[in-house]
């Protein structure tokens, strides 16, 4: 890792919802940070929100010391959404003119809408939204190719680091990620990892 | 990762609140740690059990929180350093006992650690344990961030010792659950003997016997030890004072809001204007370090969560000091800064730190929050609770709810803490009509159940987990079937205590650390009680649905239904499904049916979507469990099942 941040503390927030491996990605980007000598501090909500609620890490990355394990709200640099109306819930709290979104296109329906009472926004009007309320984004269709390539929809998160390292917003070496990831996961999951994060590296580039 | 016993000396990692909890225990040569797993505790314990063998510890699950204490209070008496850990309802079941242990005294360093939920995160309730340091005259302390939560786990169990008096040391969710940077110190390489003396003089702390009588004589000596405590606390390392000499206004703070309130100044830029008066030792206060901040400045505001704890204390003390120091106002929760429900944030900080500095702040332009708060208003809206895709409880629930439908008299279920607790939400068809405490359903039916006497014939259902049932359903069902109460508890048995993440307890085979166990039997204990007793699989609706309409039939003393059925998220389960899902189109005849959606509106598993366009329900594969339970509730059998085969 040779550039450093464009901002100190840098503030990113990945989100989703349970069960989406929000809390993994989180580690996983934070333990990469921390190797080459970053302070980091994630925040997570989880315990009873994992069942169907909105799940959402806060990671300050810093070069000297410990923030708050809560971004404050507006002051967030970058959004890593699991989930597209999530990324929306975010930017209505932590966003502003200048912030990045990279985001899932795969949409996990709140209860209201399997039940038929709410509606889902269609995508077009996801991705104009969200827009409309950053600097720079990017979609993909990380949880649909893992469930094609990978047989299971939990490897979109690592997709997603994947395309988070390629979007070059911050610092990340694939030499990192696959020395924190062997880990993380048993040996035999190794290579379905590094599988799904170049994946993601080459849905970007 | 944490390496959490491999982990050298001087090498820093990234650790949870809590890994960092149990590696400051291991350094400082804990020998046993009990506990009852509750979020945000429980991997203190968890992390802990993993290396009880390598590390020589002796970790457990107790079956509640009160035992707990007393397990890791034994080892204290035998002179081992011990630790006991629990969210915060834990310390009212506890209380009792550490109310005795408080006056009786300790040997071994012992720490109760409460991890508290502000805002009630994984909670339905938001207490704070701080008062009962207060109530039980026992020390408080806490950590302000990651390396403290470590560091301070030594520091106290050594102070313990040295004071034999147990410590309480309190963290929150937002440290708990967060992580940081910890730089790890040396692991001591102990050769303790466990040994009880009691064969001395009978007063004697280290020789005679332990308790809190004579009453004045002990709570004496113990008053003895807080001063002393106080004493330690005016020089101790985690009080830190951050700031100009002669601040504005001195924020005093403690524990996570510690990182909300240098948050706060660094964004208001005020580093030259605020000063921050971080507070690890939080009752009784340091009064000579407070005095000392306090004289030169006379501005104070209080950053904590829930009650105005410090506040109070900070008060009393500045009160005694007026004549030295001259009066002070004091801003937080009794004046409204700072809200007294919730948990705090930065932005709760800016918001009465800029109005005393005077500096106009705004946290995003009012064209963006506009314009971000109506889309996510209209896309994201609240997600609400719901069980999981396969999970027991939804398929328990959806036949407790039918069968006192169609017994019609209306009945209602007492219900109690676990994932079935959201069964008071439409994911359990709003079954759960009254929701406390660990154990209280049974307890509460129990009373229920008595009320014929005055008119009511209403059925009284009860609900609990294996875990729960343990942990303190026992006792209200001895009462129940004692008093001849007419209820009928129904085991929601998904073998692990789901909710935290599968930990173990008394029903299963294995302990805290994986080893062999002494199983209990839920259904030889109830029947041993004298109840009537049927077991059987939830997943099987007509079958559950008869045998739960039997049970009511009998009109006086207990009856309990066992239904057992793993967690779906179960490791065990390894994610596998058993059946392949299917609607089939040509027969699901969507708003036309007559069936009022029944599948997606009514059973509401996050498998099933209902498809706008196409008119019809659909399965979403991504999410879907493969439990099959769905296919019986179609009434016109759209949804069907295919058995999935594995090798």
């Amino acid at each position: 890792m040779n550039k450093s941040l464009q901002f100190d503390p840098y503030n990113l927030i990945i989100t989703g919802v349970g069960g989406q491996g929000n809390v993994m990605a989180s580690r996983v980007l934070g333990n990469m940070f921390s190797m080459n000598g970053y302070t980091v501090t994630i925040g997570e909500t989880f315990g009873a929100s994992q069942r169907g609620g909105s799940v959402m890490s806060h990671l300050r990355i810093s070069s000297d010391a410990c923030y708050s394990p809560q971004i404050a709200k507006g002051q967030a640099h970058l959004i890593v959404a699991l989930e597209p109306t999530e990324a929306l819930r975010v930017l209505a709290n932590y966003g502003n003119q200048d912030v990045k979104v990279l985001c899932n296109n795969r949409p996990i329906y709140a209860v209201g809408v399997i039940s038929g009472e709410l509606n889902y926004p269609e995508q077009a009007r996801i991705h104009e939204w969200i827009g409309e309320l950053s600097s720079q984004c990017w979609f993909l269709d990380a949880t649909d190719e893992a469930l094609k390539q990978m047989r299971h929809p939990i490897y979109g998160n690592i997709i997603l680091l994947g395309a988070l390292a390629a979007t070059e917003t911050i610092p990340i070496a694939r030499e990192d990620f696959k020395s924190i990831i062997a880990d993380s996961v048993p040996a035999d999951k190794l290579d379905i990892n590094m599988k799904a994060y170049d994946m993601g590296m080459d849905m970007i580039s | 990762m944490s390496g959490l016993i491999s982990g050298k000396k001087g090498s820093r990692r990234l650790l949870m609140g809590n890994e960092a909890i149990a590696r400051g225990a291991l350094e400082a040569g804990v020998k046993v740690a009990a506990g009852y797993p509750g979020t945000p505790s429980s991997e203190i314990v968890e992390n802990l059990a993993k290396v009880a063998e390598a590390g020589n510890l002796y970790v457990e699950w107790s079956t509640n929180e009160k035992i707990a204490m007393e397990v890791a209070a034994a080892a204290s008496f035998a002179r081992l350093r011990s630790i006991c850990v629990v969210k915060q309802n834990g310390i009212n079941v506890a209380s009792d006992f550490l109310l005795h242990l408080a006056g009786s005294g300790t040997r071994g360093g012992m720490l109760v650690i409460p991890c508290d939920d502000p805002g009630a995160l994984s909670s339905i309730n938001e207490g704070d344990t701080r008062h009962f340091a207060r109530l039980l005259e026992i020390p408080l302390v806490e950590p302000g961030d990651f390396q403290e939560a470590k560091d301070m786990t030594k520091w106290a169990l050594e102070l313990s010792e040295e004071l034999q008096c147990v410590i309480m040391m309190r963290s929150v969710t937002r440290l708990s659950h967060a992580s940081g940077n910890v730089t790890l110190g040396d692991l001591p390489v102990t050769d303790v003997k466990a040994e009880f003396r009691h064969e001395g003089f009978p007063l004697d702390p280290n020789e005679g016997i332990i308790t809190s009588a004579p009453v004045a004589f002990r709570h004496s000596q113990q008053q003895e030890k807080l001063k002393k405590a106080t004493a330690a606390f005016e020089s101790s390392p985690f009080n830190t004072y951050t700031g100009p000499e002669k601040p504005e206004v001195l924020i005093v703070t403690s524990s996570a809001c510690n990182l909300y309130s240098r948050e706060a100044i660094n964004i208001l830029k005020a580093e030259e204007r605020v000063g921050i008066l971080k507070l690890g030792t939080t009752w009784p206060l340091p009064e000579k370090l407070i005095e000392n901040r306090l004289q030169k400045c006379d501005s104070i505001l209080v950053v904590e969560e829930v009650i105005p704890f410090m506040e109070e204390n900070l008060k009393i003390l500045a009160q005694e000091l007026e004549p030295k120091i001259g009066r002070k106002i004091f801003y937080g929760k009794r004046d409204g800064s700072i809200p007294s429900v919730d948990e705090m944030n930065p932005d709760l900080v800016i918001a009465p730190l800029a109005k005393l500095l005077g500096i106009e702040y705004q946290a995003m332009s009012e064209e963006y929050a506009t314009n971000a708060m109506q889309k996510s208003f209209f896309a994201a809206p609240v997600r609400d609770l719901t069980f999981c895709p396969g999970c027991p409880h939804r398929a328990s629930f959806w036949s407790i709810n039918n069968v006192l439908k169609l017994d019609n008299n209306r009945g209602f279920v007492c219900g109690d803490i676990g994932c079935y607790t959201m069964a008071t939400l439409p994911t359990g068809f709003s079954t759960l009509k009254t929701l406390h405490s660990m154990g209280s359903g049974t307890g509460v039916a129990s009373g229920f159940g008595k009320l014929t006497q005055f008119g009511m014939n209403q059925s009284v259902v009860t609900v609990c987990g294996d875990s729960t049932f343990f942990h303190s359903v026992i006792p209200a069902l001895v009462n129940a079937v004692h008093h001849k109460s007419d209820i009928t508890l129904v085991v929601l048995d998904n073998s692990g205590t789901a909710m935290t993440g599968f930990q173990s307890h008394p029903g299963l085979e294995v302990d805290a650390s994986g080893g062999d166990a002494v199983k209990l039997d839920i259904e030889s204990i109830c029947i041993s009680m004298g109840a009537v007793v049927k077991k059987c699989n939830p997943f099987d609706f007509e079958k559950t649905q008869q045998l739960l309409f039997e049970l009511l039939e009998i009109k006086e003393g207990v009856k309990v239904l066992i239904l057992e059925q793993i967690c779906a998220l179960s490791p065990e389960k390894k994610a596998k499904k058993n059946f392949e899902m299917s609607v089939d189109e040509s027969r699901c005849k969507g708003e036309s049916c007559g069936c009022n959606r029944l599948c997606t509106r009514i059973f509401r598993c996050p498998g099933l979507v209902w498809h706008e366009e196409s008119g019809i329900s659909r399965i979403d594969e991504a999410i879907c469990a493969g439990c099959g339970v769905c296919s019986a509730i179609c009434p016109v059998g759209a949804i069907s099942r295919k058995e999935v085969a594995y090798e």
